[in-house]
């Protein structure tokens, strides 16, 4: 159990009380004043995974898979328990299909290098959306480079939602993998994953998912999503930083070569040749950051105890909330408005640029990101220079969204005038 | 709470507004292009320089209030002068808006360096400063015949 008592939860359950729950997050304990609206980017840390992190320190913690003394075989356990509680929280079939990385970008990066360069061949296609994560776009891109692959980009429709007809016509026999987006991290546009994943199938092509907006927000099933690859990263599920996941088939992983090679990672090294470990220690070079998977496995329970399906209801509420107040402001066009939208929420304000209006939101102790959100082609498609984006997390509540709209308000005033 | 009025004074709004010198030359002697990789800002500078005389200045691109004000200002202050007024200018612009010591400008010049005092509330903002600075490392880089667009990162 976190650091949340039985009967805390049971009330979170009854009635999420976001502004109850803040105080599980010292953070706000030491800024009572700030209005976080920045958790796309990274979440804050509840006490539970704070403490967590020092608790293993102090007690159990000693190099995994390597010593032979009690210490060691105890850090391991608490490692490899934290890969079961990933493997159970994306209900995946069996804990050797998840890997530990430092982030989504290491994920993505892994399958380009080892299942891409492995695998494809000139000539291959992979195909992404228009609402793709740099960190989604640069490890093909990079790989075509290399391979004489052809990256293949399904364009949004007209209000900047994902368009199923148009993603459907781009799939050809040629097509060998499909990367996108769960959530998009600028408009927060849930994607039809499942049928991304059945239409990919029956071209016979496999498919990775960014997770990385999704996970801390809603249930994820990789079985019943079908997919091939889901990768996302620790710091946005309000784990510590520098940790993340790549799901990953079995039968996939067991047949790509590692990536990076090192410690941890072989069965027998000789000079002339090296057998390698099995999944996932075949991709695990090096000592893993074996407190930041202890603290992930904190921050999962933290989730876990909460509910994903009532965190999905609370921000949800809190996103049609802050629709319906911005859509409702003169002189604020807000992106992908009219689709589902979850927790992620970009928007133009006519004549300020966004980053004046950052400074004054910043001034009114509201932080928002503001800029293109690593998502450059969609902002040059958009005709953007960027926007101001507000994202929310398990701690906000509509208060929060009121002092946004004031904080606009007051950006407004002062170049509007 | 430090006061937003120090940094969006009203000399800094309506050049933000409206930016004096907004526009390309067409036969400049030296141009160069401004890049916040941060905020997407985008600036070029264009000169039409006479022997180590500024005959015209002008700009154009995308920025925020800041750095549209800075280039506007700066395209006032810069006209007319030598290269070598021009850097003393800036050695002084960037002293004042990153705080340390602005070090003696010639009497003639002091005008102008009063000219650009409303950017100076950049410095209570240090996330800013590079908005304000972005058009005079283009200026620079245009006088060096740069052809890469400079960088704030």
């Amino acid at each position: 159990m976190s650091a949340l008592s039985r009967r805390e939860v049971a009330t979170n359950r009854a009635h999420f009380d976001a502004r109850r729950l803040r105080r599980e997050f010292p953070i706000f304990t030491n800024h009572p004043e700030l209005v976080f609206l920045d958790s796309g980017a990274s979440a804050q840390k509840p006490r539970a995974v704070i403490e967590g992190l020092a608790e293993f320190y102090a007690n159990d913690y000693a190099n995994v898979h390597r010593g032979v003394y009690q210490l060691s075989a105890r850090s391991t356990d608490r490692f490899e328990e934290a890969r079961e509680k990933v493997r159970a929280f994306l209900n995946a079939a069996d804990e050797r299909e998840i890997v530990f990385v430092r982030g989504a970008t290491e994920a993505i990066n892994l399958v380009a290098q080892s299942w891409g360069v492995s695998r494809l061949r000139a000539g291959d296609e992979i195909v992404i959306s228009d609402l793709e994560h740099h960190s989604n776009i640069l490890p093909w891109q990079q790989l075509c480079a290399r391979c004489g692959i052809r990256l293949v980009v399904a364009p949004t429709d007209n209000t900047g939602g994902f368009d199923l007809a148009a993603f459907k016509a781009l799939l050809s026999p040629r097509t060998r993998l499909v990367a996108v987006t769960h959530v998009s991290n600028v408009t927060g546009a849930l994607l039809p994953v499942e049928r991304i994943v059945r239409l990919a199938h029956d071209r016979g092509a496999r498919v990775l998912i960014d997770g990385c907006q999704a996970v801390p927000r809603m249930p994820v099933d990789v079985q019943a999503l079908d997919c091939d690859f889901y990768a996302f990263s620790g710091h946005k599920a309000y784990g510590p930083t520098g940790t993340g996941v790549l799901y990953g088939r079995y039968e996939l992983l067991a047949a790509m070569p590692p990536w990076q090679t090192g410690g941890g990672t072989i069965e027998h090294v000789a000079y002339e040749h090296t057998d390698f470990a099995p999944p996932p220690q075949r991709f695990e070079a090096g000592t893993p950051d074996i407190a930041g998977a202890v603290g992930l496995g904190k921050a999962l329970d933290f989730i876990e105890a909460l509910g994903r399906g009532h965190i999905l209801e609370h921000e949800e509420a809190l996103t049609g909330y802050a629709v319906d107040r911005l859509s409702r402001m003169p002189g604020v066009q807000l992106l992908g408005a009219g689709q589902r939208q979850l927790s992620v929420l970009s928007f133009d304000l006519v004549g300020v640029h966004p980053h004046d209006v950052g400074t004054v939101l910043d001034q009114h102790q509201v932080a928002v990101r503001v800029g293109h959100h690593c998502a450059q082609p969609l902002m040059d498609k958009l005709g953007l220079a960027g926007t101001v984006r507000a994202s929310l997390g398990i701690y906000n509540d509509e208060a929060d969204i009121d002092r946004l709209i004031a904080a606009i308000a007051a950006a407004q005033e002062m170049f509007q005038r | 709470m430090m006061d937003l009025r120090e940094l969006y004074q009203d000399i800094i709004l309506d050049h933000g507004r409206h930016p004096r010198n907004f526009r390309a030359l067409e036969h400049p002697t030296h141009s160069a292009k401004g890049y916040n990789p941060l905020c997407g800002d985008r600036v070029t500078i264009y000169l039409q320089l006479d022997g180590d005389r500024i005959e015209d200045v002008s700009f154009d691109g995308r920025g925020c209030a800041i750095s549209t004000a800075a280039a506007s200002l700066m395209t006032e202050v810069l006209k007319g002068k030598t290269l070598a007024q021009a850097h003393a200018l800036f050695e002084r612009f960037r002293a004042a808006v990153t705080g340390s010591d602005p070090g003696e400008l010639p009497e003639t010049l002091s005008e102008d360096a009063e000219r650009l005092e409303p950017l100076t509330g950049v410095k209570a903002f240090p996330v800013r400063v590079k908005c304000a600075t972005l058009p005079w490392h283009a200026f620079e880089a245009a006088l060096k015949g740069d052809a890469d667009p400079v960088k704030t990162e």
